[in-house]
């Protein structure tokens, strides 16, 4: 079994939760220039180690929060708050 | 009722086949039988050159088919593959072994096609039984929408010439007796994409076949040899480096799967690829009783029965990227639950084993295939979960781009440079399931 720890509910089962995706910034579509946009859509980076990223606590309190997990062995670290 | 009815050939058999790669018949079965000598050692071990005209990175069957066709189909035979495990130890070996065309766009169905076509006379070509039986696909739609989809992949399919047609329960119900086709479960079976050359094939033997005819033309098959870096000069590929030392060679194939994206960060090339596990499921062996392959998109399921008689359950991709291969509870239970919705029968067989592969999954759910802005830098990566069943087309079509400079037509739509043009190549609604 894998736990996530929320901030707010404390060590859950991962599969109360939606993965969010890594957590990189949304650069404004009305100001950025085509080329940023398209990595921000496309050319995300895939490491292999420790990555920052968004989950939802879609089964609990259904609000988002940052967590560190190590993509190759999916261990995890507190995560914090996020709006 | 094949693919191959539509007039195209394969490439194979071109007259120039190595004496080594007749060497397997029934006559010498019979005299191997006679007598206590060791069958020959199918590929060889061979000490790193320093350099290569073409250096082939991953020994799956993407890279060990572009190695034979390189050899076989252009007479370039100074080509080395490397694994930094064992070939056919990552996708190749760990996929469900399904193969089939029936997709949703037209420069996919032309594609995976052709690739039936080849896998088609492979056996033959390669004088390795590959054991690919062609006992039928299908896609099962438990509602309108999916239904839909079926008649629009359908439709699209024969446009290609390609033997794909929407049946109805009843038809179903004939071709697999033990799927429960009442109305009274929770997702009722409305009807379903019916594919008759589509089927399962050995994987294992796919590998080693494609070895054993590499290694007959040439070709040096390096196992344990893992790539640490890939040089490059003023834009241009010169070589890699690898734990046994380093090689230097004017072009470099990325054909690697869960790692093409950190193999091509070595080369500086970025890639629009997550990687994602893939679990699988085996149950123990019983007696013939399914011989189509079943799918179903809504319960996120497809099953088929090995000719050793077991079950093989496949699923769509776990819910979160990781290059992480351990199997989780959550797999098993929820593979469990939908199977026995399609067949209740099979409630007392019990799982053998599970694992995992890693596909490395791109926005449009198509392939990346073709030179990258590094010069002699090509990829052929992106495989998502429908790798496998591409391996000869795609191996073939490489071979050609390497040999001649030129994008092959039928992989044009799949070059790398898509993301920046935006003429994505949508294949989310056939390429897996539960998308």
């Amino acid at each position: 079994m894998m736990l996530l720890p929320c901030p707010w509910c404390g060590p859950r089962n991962v599969t109360e939760f939606r993965y969010g995706g890594r957590a990189v910034e949304r650069p404004d579509p009305g100001t950025t220039s085509p080329e940023r946009w398209r990595r921000y859509l496309h050319l995300q980076k895939n490491p292999l180690g420790w990555d920052t990223e968004n989950w939802y606590h879609s089964a609990g309190c259904r609000r988002y929060f940052a967590v560190q997990r190590h993509t190759g062995t999916n261990e995890v670290r507190a995560g914090e708050a996020s709006t | 009722m094949s693919s191959s009815s539509n007039g195209r050939t394969a490439s194979g058999g071109n007259g120039r086949r190595p004496d080594r790669l007749r060497d397997y018949s029934a006559w010498r079965l019979f005299r191997q039988g006679l007598s206590n000598d060791e069958w020959p050692r199918a590929w060889h071990h061979h000490d790193l050159r320093s350099s290569y005209d073409v250096v082939i990175i991953g020994g799956g069957v993407h890279g060990l088919a572009t190695a034979y066709y390189l050899a076989a189909n252009h007479g370039i035979r100074n080509v080395a593959v490397l694994d930094k495990a064992y070939i056919g130890s990552g996708g190749s070996g760990r996929n469900t072994a399904i193969l089939r065309s029936n997709y949703l766009t037209p420069e996919g169905v032309r594609f995976y096609d052709r690739s039936v076509t080849l896998y088609e006379h492979l056996a033959a070509d390669l004088n390795f039984n590959v054991m690919f039986s062609q006992r039928g696909h299908l896609t099962l739609a438990h509602n309108d929408s999916s239904l839909r989809t079926m008649r629009w992949r359908a439709e699209v399919n024969k446009v290609q010439k390609v033997d794909s047609e929407v049946i109805g329960p009843d038809k179903v119900s004939e071709l697999v007796p033990y799927l429960d086709t009442s109305a009274q479960t929770r997702y009722p079976i409305l009807g379903a994409l019916y594919h008759p050359p589509g089927g399962i094939i050995r994987h294992d033997a796919v590998v080693w076949g494609y070895a054993r005819a590499a290694d007959a033309h040439g070709v040096h098959i390096h196992q344990k040899t893992e790539v640490l870096g890939i040089d490059v000069d003023g834009g241009r590929v010169s070589g890699v480096r690898t734990n046994r030392g380093s090689i230097s060679a004017p072009i470099v194939v990325n054909c690697t799967a869960g790692w093409s994206t950190l193999i091509s960060d070595m080369a500086g090339v970025d890639m629009p690829v997550q990687t994602f596990p893939l679990q699988a499921a085996v149950t123990e062996p019983v007696k013939p009783f399914l011989d189509t392959v079943v799918v179903s998109g809504t319960l996120h399921v497809y099953c088929s029965q090995t000719d050793r008689g077991e079950l093989v359950f496949g699923a769509s991709v776990d819910p979160f990227a990781s290059y992480s291969i351990r199997g989780s509870l959550e797999f098993t239970e929820g593979v469990a639950g939908h199977v026995l919705e399609l067949m209740p029968a099979l409630s007392k067989m019990r799982l053998l084993r599970q694992w995992a592969g890693l596909c490395d999954m791109t926005p449009d759910y198509s392939p990346i295939m073709g030179p990258t802005p590094v010069e002699g830098f090509y990829v052929d990566v992106g495989w998502g979960t429908y790798g496998f069943k591409a391996g000869p087309v795609s191996g073939e079509a490489m071979a050609e781009n390497i040999a001649t400079g030129r994008v092959p037509e039928i992989i044009a739509p799949f070059g790398l440079d898509r993301f920046a043009d935006g003429r994505l190549v949508g294949e989310k609604g056939a390429a897996a399931v539960g998308h």
